[in-house]
């Protein structure tokens, strides 16, 4: 069954939410990166890790995951109301 | 503070969420429940995922291991921003479905399968025994700790009694709370209500004394960054292994806990609630992880020596004299508790009722021939028995463990548990291809190793399995120990138990899905859950009802209770524009009515009893696959209409092309009768102009006399053969010809042929080239017709070879039964855009005067080979004229009339 044809371009508005999609899809990922940083900041010399300042640094990007998808979900709210036709919320 | 004051505190910290509970359930009866369904409560109903684990173990796990306990909140906050991925379309799924629980959810996407259903509902069961051990511990823990009274309570000195009476209060609040009524879509707006005023409840307490230490007790946050270098131990390295595999542990248990699924999936009412969350939940677990850290420092400087940390949080408060502090901080964790407590056996004992006691009560009814009797009161029993079981069974661990495991240990056990769910989940999300039987093999052998490597050894040795089994291995074989499976000694029991058990769910899973065929439910179901976001409208799945709606009426009432059921008839029938409560029996309304029922007892058992009452209805293949989708249908509508429509446009080329036909034919017709006119009137006029001149002149000679008379006999003997050959080609054209087959020679025929033909300007010298072996071949066919073949053909190289020593090549092969005779000259051939036309009649690539013929010679002798089952045809490219002439060895006389009917049809295009 192959699927009913879609236009190949968007309104501007479409692309904007589409590329905020992808944008929600590869957070995920990006956060999962930058919290497995810290397992490559390893100094040999001390005798105790430095937690204080990877807990910093953890929390720190926690707290920017949390701001960015506060701010992705306003864009993405609109994605979920939007027409089917218009901005269909699945894989492009 | 007195032991009996602190249980008195709890009580009233009971009642208080009862009336909180009371309050929103009737408002969500009244239909005033906008609040109730905001965005804040759905967030904080997640917190549920922060237990007394969180309240207490974090803490215990931070002064253990540094940093790592923050992978337990690192992980849910990557899937929660991550939402858009994955847990939308869980969501969405589960509310267009009207899935119960985790098992429903697995059940119904594997074709409405009760074996499913009830492998996830005893893995969900032992995966909830520990953990709901692990909050009666630290219940237990909290009360020995807190009160200061030891000796004036008999009970407060011996946690496993505390932990006893726990469960029983817990149990009672449990039954009291959620299974009061039986709701008609499985939501608990009062449930939930009060789990949100316990996450505010915990968070504020952590938070209280998360300030209290950072600046009460040490001097704001950089004292605070300062003592946690100065108290950081070696241990809390960060270790890549377990950072990696916990923060995947807890990505996969936020989705896989039953508990977690419930107020995820199951309690949400809307997309826009999770759009929220995806940002909320995270901060609420940022704030909930922010101060544990500093509570574990500083309880580790003040505390004395050999103080449990996973106490601190209530201990430290304690300790330095803030009885007010550390009983809002007990409260939070009593909070914790009861909250996962009650959501989890609620979503535990749904699970039970659903998937095992109620289809087999139905089994035994239906085998006995009996009504399945008033579902409502059983279902309702069966829950309060379930919640019961399931904190029996978490006490029962609590005391065979017992209880002396680290809090963070245990809970990963249980996580490691309902891991195993997820391949099923993501293949029931995802992938079209994953099958019933799949999922059910990955689900049973993921199980089988989580128990062996993990959940058994957690009773500790001598309880499951012996020591010598953990040392030397099952059987004494050593590669079957149960913490270095197949030798991989390096990886800690969790992560090696994590790794197997996954490993051999997904390797099982995909190898079971890849070699089975999944049922006709199955795919439909597949298709559905995969393509949730394509689909209009919800999936037909009865085509052919043929129960009355009377008989259906009790059921929809058992279940949905006298009144709501009857509602829903009405409104149905309203529906379809009718009054009364008896809609049609129509397959839009069973399908409301499935999905309507399956909201209170699941997919799998609300399909088995309206298959029950309905009877046999069986549902085809076919009819599945037909109306699995309105696009489907509408699809296949449209193919139909293209194949009409490249049909018509078929018949419309064919009728065009035999309207050319006919145009061409007409015209043929006409040419031929021209010609024929032209070719008799030629001879007729010299008849007659010299028959006048014989009638007219008296004096003439006898010479002239006779040279007349000649010229007029030779004109009749023209005409004559003309009209000979006409009527012998209408004869030969109509398959009316009567053919005289006999054996003969075929040397002796070319013989014949060339004698004949060399009457034809004899005074030309043309040398014949034959190869007398294969002539020599005996064939039975009509010998007169197929020399006046051979004679035409060669006549006419002596009248048109050009060439100054003419020579005519006669070549004989058999192929296949079939005879083929070449005649090849050396002359300049036939012009391509003339070979066409040779055959046809009247055809003449000269003068006709000067070949003495009428152009009928070829034509003839076309419609001769046809009538011998043969063939003549143009060879070009040879050198010369070349001519082949093919024809069966042996003619028999169906043969023939076959090939000239053939012919005919032919001549009729």
């Amino acid at each position: 069954m192959s699927r009913p044809p879609r236009p190949q371009f968007l309104a501007r508005d479409s692309y904007r939410i589409r590329r905020l999609m992808d944008a929600a899809r590869f957070l995920p990922v990006f956060g999962f990166v930058l919290i497995l940083l810290p397992l490559m900041r390893h100094s040999p010399e001390a005798e105790t890790p430095p937690t204080a300042s990877e807990g910093v640094y953890l929390f720190l990007v926690w707290f920017g995951l949390v701001f960015v998808a506060f701010l992705m979900s306003l864009g993405l709210r609109r994605a979920l109301d939007a027409p089917k036709e218009h901005v269909t919320p699945s894989e492009d | 503070m007195s032991f009996n004051m602190l249980v008195l505190t709890c009580l009233a910290y009971v009642i208080l969420l009862f009336v909180v509970a009371s309050a929103a359930e009737r408002a969500a009866s009244e239909g005033r429940a906008g609040w109730l369904r905001s965005p804040v409560i759905y967030t904080l109903s997640l917190s549920v995922y922060c237990t007394a684990w969180t309240f207490y173990g974090a803490v215990g796990f931070a002064a253990r291991s540094g940093l790592e306990f923050m992978t337990i909140y690192l992980g849910p906050t990557l899937v929660f921003v991550g939402w858009w991925v994955l847990l939308r379309k869980l969501v969405r799924i589960g509310r267009e479905n009207r899935v119960t629980s985790i098992a429903d959810m697995i059940s119904a996407r594997y074709g409405k399968s009760n074996l499913l259903g009830v492998i996830v509902t005893l893995l969900c069961i032992a995966a909830g025994a520990p953990y709901i051990a692990l909050q009666l511990q630290s219940i237990a823990q909290s009360f020995t700790v807190f009160v200061s009274d030891p000796e004036g309570a008999s009970l407060a000195g011996n946690p496993t009694l505390i932990a006893f009476w726990v469960a029983i209060g817990l149990a009672f609040f449990t039954i009291v709370f959620g299974t009061r009524t039986l709701d008609a879509n499985e939501q608990h707006p009062g449930v939930v209500t009060a789990i949100a005023v316990e996450a505010v409840v915990k968070l504020a307490a952590l938070l209280a004394v998360g300030v209290f230490v950072v600046w009460f007790v040490a001097a704001g946050p950089s004292d605070i960054l300062t003592r946690i270098d100065a108290q950081a131990l070696p241990e809390w390295e960060i270790q890549p292994g377990r950072w990696t595999g916990l923060i995947l542990l807890s990505a996969i248990a936020i989705i896989c806990l039953p508990r977690m699924f419930q107020v995820t999936v199951v309690e949400n009412t809307d997309d826009q609630h999770l759009a929220t969350a995806s940002w909320a939940f995270p901060l609420y677990l940022f704030l909930i992880s922010l101060f544990v850290l500093p509570i574990a420092v500083i309880g580790m400087e003040l505390m004395p020596a050999g103080s449990n940390p996973d106490m601190f949080v209530l201990t430290l408060p304690l300790y330095l004299g803030q009885d007010g502090l550390a009983l809002l901080s007990f409260l939070g964790g009593f909070s914790a508790a009861t909250s996962m407590v009650i959501v989890a056996s609620l979503a535990l004992a749904t699970m039970v009722s659903n998937h095992i006691v109620v289809p087999l009560w139905l089994k035994v009814r239906a085998a006995r021939n009996l009504d399945s009797g008033d579902m409502r009161l059983l279902v309702l029993s069966v829950r309060r028995l379930s919640i019961s079981l399931v904190l029996g069974l978490g006490y029962l661990y609590y005391v065979i463990t017992g209880g002396s495991g680290a809090l963070a240990a245990i809970g990963l056990i249980a996580f490691v548990g309902v891991a195993q769910m997820l391949p099923a989940l993501l293949g029931a999300l995802f992938w079209r291809g994953a099958s019933r039987t799949g999922a059910a093999l990955g689900l049973v052998i993921g199980m089988g190793l989580w128990f062996y490597t993990l959940f058994l050894p957690s009773f500790g040795p001598g309880v499951f399995l012996s020591a010598q089994v953990m040392e030397g291995g099952l059987f004494g074989q050593s590669w079957l120990r149960p913490y270095s499976l197949f030798g991989l000694t390096t990886l800690d029991p969790l992560l090696h138990a994590l790794f197997w058990s996954l490993l051999l769910n997904v390797l099982v899973f995909c190898l079971g899905s890849f070699l089975s065929f999944p049922s006709p439910m199955e795919r439909v179901q597949g298709a559905l859950f995969v393509n949730i976001y394509d689909r209009t409208g919800p999936a037909r799945s009865w085509t052919r009802p043929v129960a009355e709606a009377e008989d259906l009426l009790p059921i929809a009432q058992r279940i949905l209770g006298v009144s709501e059921g009857q509602n829903f008839f009405r409104a149905q029938a309203a529906v379809q524009g009718k009054q009364g409560f008896l809609p049609d029996i129509t397959a839009e309304f069973l399908e409301a009515l499935e999905l309507k029922l399956s909201g209170s007892v699941g997919a799998a058992t609300a399909h088995a009893m309206l298959a029950q009452s309905v009877g046999t209805a069986v549902v085809s293949v076919e009819d599945l696959m037909a109306v699995a989708s309105e696009t489907a249908q509408i699809m296949e509508y449209s193919a139909q209409l293209e194949a009409k429509s490249e049909e018509l446009s078929r018949t419309a080329r064919k009728l065009r092309d035999a309207n050319e036909m006919l145009q061409k034919l007409s015209v043929q017709k006409d040419a031929f009768l021209s010609q024929i006119s032209h070719e008799l009137r030629t001879p007729m006029t010299s008849i007659r102009a010299f028959s006048e001149i014989m009638m007219d002149s008296d004096a003439m000679s006898p010479e002239e006399r006779t040279h007349f008379a000649q010229i007029i006999h030779d004109e009749s003997i023209r005409l004559t053969r003309l009209l000979d050959d006409l009527l012998d080609l209408s004869v030969l054209e109509h398959g009316q010809v009567q053919l005289n087959i006999g054996p003969v020679q075929l040397r002796e025929l070319l013989d014949k042929a060339i004698r004949s033909s060399e009457s034809v300007q004899a005074s030309r010298k043309f040398r014949i080239l034959r190869s007398r072996d294969p002539e020599g071949i005996e064939i039975v066919t009509d010998a007169g017709r197929l020399t006046q073949v051979f004679i035409n053909i060669l006549s006419n190289a002596r009248k048109y070879c050009i060439a100054d020593d003419p020579q005519m090549q006669i070549k004989v092969r058999e192929r296949k039964g079939m005879v083929e005779v070449d005649f090849i000259d050396n002359g300049a051939g036939i012009p391509r855009d003339k070979q066409a036309l040779i055959f046809e009649k009247f055809s003449r690539l000269t003068d006709s005067m000067q070949a003495g013929g009428a152009g009928l010679g070829l034509a003839i002798c076309r419609e001769i080979m046809h009538n011998l089952g043969g063939d003549i045809a143009y060879v070009p490219g040879q050198g010369g004229a070349a001519f082949r002439v093919s024809f069966p060895r042996v003619l028999t006389p169906r043969d023939a009339s076959r090939k000239a009917a053939r012919s005919q049809a032919e001549a009729a295009e």
